[in-house]
């Protein structure tokens, strides 16, 4: 088992900068994700990984092994395309033993007929056979082996083209988008399969989406790309909890992070409309902050309470969760938090509120986006 | 068809399109009437579509023997398969690495082939003639073939349908690892079939039915195909007599008839094939 490194790749198309200088090193057996929203350079990235693109700058390692001039087919990688790529005229079976046969048959063993009267063929050819079954069972895809991919449910289809890519045993698997395709239930269902098959297989992992739930619940370590850079990479609980950039923070979790505003006063705390929001902000005073706080930071208080003061405009009952979406006063600002059904029971639409979060769920951002270290962190902060 | 469906309408338009058929369909009928009447009915005075006095045997024996019908047969199917394995060996290649690979000078190359189109044979036929002269090869299937081996037709009408294949699909080859000229064997091919066929059927038909060229070339009954040899027919052997020379004409209008028809079929299994994307 070996990892997989992209080291210091950069890519431009005239002033087009793709990628600029992006390192992701994924441990073997690791399941690492690259989430960013579209035209961050992710799928280009892994195009990169697979030598079907080539990178300006930086080099390509599979272990010990600098991949960086081979072409596709040397890499010993297998790739699974959004739009699953099947050759359409041949069977899911004959899909399947693609890659076998390619690897382990001659050009002439290939040929039909003459192949036919080359020793040894026959022997390889049950060999391929017997592997392409064994997937397949692993798959639960085996009896629709005689189909054309034209026969095939976009569920099935994609089992299939994980077939091709698993069946020859690479040493690193690609996947670009392979649930995109796929209704929002089957998606759930073949994300938890996916894992469980990397599990299995143990194969170092490389798995492009724009969905960050998809990330965050799959991978083991989640690279995080926007605009070409990578921001963070790191297990999925740092990416939500502890983003390294306001990008981060804005792009990961659903609903959306709350961002405000604010200023850092003399004693390095942040105001927000003459409200201290956090202490010991690690910038010079009078400095512009950006602050945010996951929904489900928010406490909600009775109006008396200190804290920031708004006003319900809209509450959402979600189930398991409710959405309540504040305005808060003297601003245009609106925030949403996440409350648990039995708490959101105390307010009604309108109803004056003061908002607390606790100083650890505070999180600070500088002008350039990077974020800034708050200490000390364990304090609650609501005191106006 | 429900019988609601009779309307007005669609009995008019069901009698444009009857008389239109009837209209191209005459020559034909004509052409099979003609060859089966004896020589005093074709030069009577009216017009008959069905001959009395059946003279198929007659016609169709004389178109047989006094030129070599077979040979001219045999040497029609030899010019065009010699001109369309050529053909397709060469555009598949140049449209593959047109449409999917990216190289220096492929839109220029490109451009070359849109100007391509617009060269006829005609504005051509004497400098090749001459090249084909100065070789000594008139006279051969070489020098009926030579001119149209590379077709910008076929390069230009493959390129439009290996664009429209996905990229992914040919990625997906040289991750499996195939070379270029195994993702054109095995990728490209089996999935062009439409095309292929399509363009078949414009070639066997253009370079079955040609005159213009082996009339240049080609001076010898023994290497003319079978229009030109239709002429030599008529110049040499049968003067006046038309119901050989249409009984002739048949004989050679029948493959083409036969090719087309095993074509379609072909046509429309390829057109299933192409469950490309979906």
């Amino acid at each position: 088992m070996s990892g997989l490194a992209l080291r210091g790749i950069s890519k431009a198309y005239g002033d087009n900068h793709i990628l600029r200088d992006v390192t992701i090193e994924a441990q073997p057996g690791e399941f690492v994700a690259l989430v960013g929203p579209s035209g961050c350079g992710k799928t280009t990235l892994l195009r990169i990984a697979a030598g079907l693109d080539h990178a300006d700058r930086g080099s390509v390692w599979l272990g010990e092994r600098d991949m960086t001039a081979m072409r596709p087919s040397e890499r010993d990688i297998a790739m699974v395309f959004q739009s699953y790529a099947l050759y359409p005229h041949l069977t899911a079976g004959q899909n399947i033993a693609v890659p076998l046969a390619m690897r382990d048959l001659t050009i002439w063993q290939r040929l039909p007929g003459i192949g036919n009267l080359m020793p040894s063929q026959r022997g390889i050819r049950a060999d391929i056979q017997r592997r392409v079954l064994e997937t397949a069972r692993s798959l639960r895809i085996d009896h629709l082996l005689d189909r054309k991919p034209g026969q095939m449910s976009g569920g099935q289809r994609q089992r299939v083209a994980l077939g091709r890519a698993l069946v020859r045993s690479p040493a690193a698997f690609l996947m670009d988008e392979p649930l995109s395709n796929l209704d929002a239930n089957l998606r759930v269902h073949t994300r938890a399969e996916i894992v469980e098959l990397h599990r299995r297989a143990g194969v170092t992992t490389l798995y492009v989406t724009h969905d960050q739930a998809e990330a965050l619940s799959m991978a083991d370590r989640v690279a995080v790309m926007i605009g070409g850079r990578l921001l963070q990479f790191d297990t999925p609980e740092g990416i939500y909890s502890n983003p390294a950039h306001i990008e981060v923070a804005r792009f990961i979790g659903s609903p959306q992070i709350n961002l405000l505003n604010g200023e850092v006063d003399a004693a390095h705390g942040v105001r927000i409309g003459g409200r201290l929001l956090a202490e010991g902000v690690n910038a010079r005073p009078g400095t512009s902050v950006t602050v945010g706080f996951r929904p489900e930071a928010i406490k909600l208080g009775a109006p008396e309470q200190a804290g920031l003061i708004a006003s319900l405009r809209r509450i959402e009952f979600l189930g398991s969760e409710t959405l309540v979406f504040i305005d808060l006063a003297g601003g245009g600002d609106t925030l949403v938090a996440k409350l648990a059904p039995s708490d959101a029971t105390a307010f009604a639409l309108g109803q004056a509120v003061t908002i607390m979060a606790a100083s650890r769920d505070v999180l600070v951002f500088g002008g350039d986006g990077a974020r800034l270290s708050v200490s000390p962190p364990m304090r609650m902060v609501a005191n106006g | 068809m429900t019988p609601q469906a009779w309307t007005l309408a669609r009995a008019l338009r069901l009698a444009i399109l009857s008389v239109g058929a009837l209209v191209f369909l005459a020559p034909y009928v004509w052409m099979l009437s003609t060859a089966m009447k004896p020589r005093e009915e074709i030069f009577s005075s009216s017009l008959t579509l069905i001959p009395e006095r059946l003279a198929v045997v007659e016609n169709f024996s004389k178109a047989f023997t006094r030129v070599p019908m077979l040979q001219l047969l045999m040497n029609g199917v030899i010019v065009c398969t010699i001109i369309l394995v050529v053909q397709v060996l060469v555009a598949l290649p140049c449209a593959y690495a047109l449409a999917k690979l990216r190289f220096p000078g492929a839109r220029t190359l490109i451009a070359a082939i849109m100007l391509g189109l617009l060269v006829p044979i005609h504005a051509t036929a004497l400098p090749i003639y001459v090249a084909l002269s100065g070789a000594g090869v008139l006279n051969t299937y070489f020098a009926l073939a030579a001119p149209f081996m590379i077709s910008v037709f076929a390069i230009f009408l493959f390129l439009q349908f290996f664009r429209a294949m996905p990229d992914d699909l040919i990625n997906a080859a040289r991750l499996d690892g195939m070379s270029e000229l195994g993702i054109v064997l095995r990728v490209i091919v089996p999935n062009a079939w439409p095309a292929i066929t399509a363009f078949s059927i414009f070639s066997v038909v253009a370079h079955w039915n040609d005159l213009f060229w082996p009339q240049i070339v080609v001076t010898e009954t023994a290497m003319a195909p079978p229009p030109l040899g239709l002429i030599f027919f008529r110049a040499a052997e049968a003067g006046d007599d038309y119901g050989a020379l249409m009984a002739a004409t048949v004989v050679v209008t029948v493959p083409l008839l036969a090719a087309f028809l095993l074509a379609q079929r072909r046509f429309i299994e390829g057109i299933t094939l192409t469950g490309l994307k979906g």
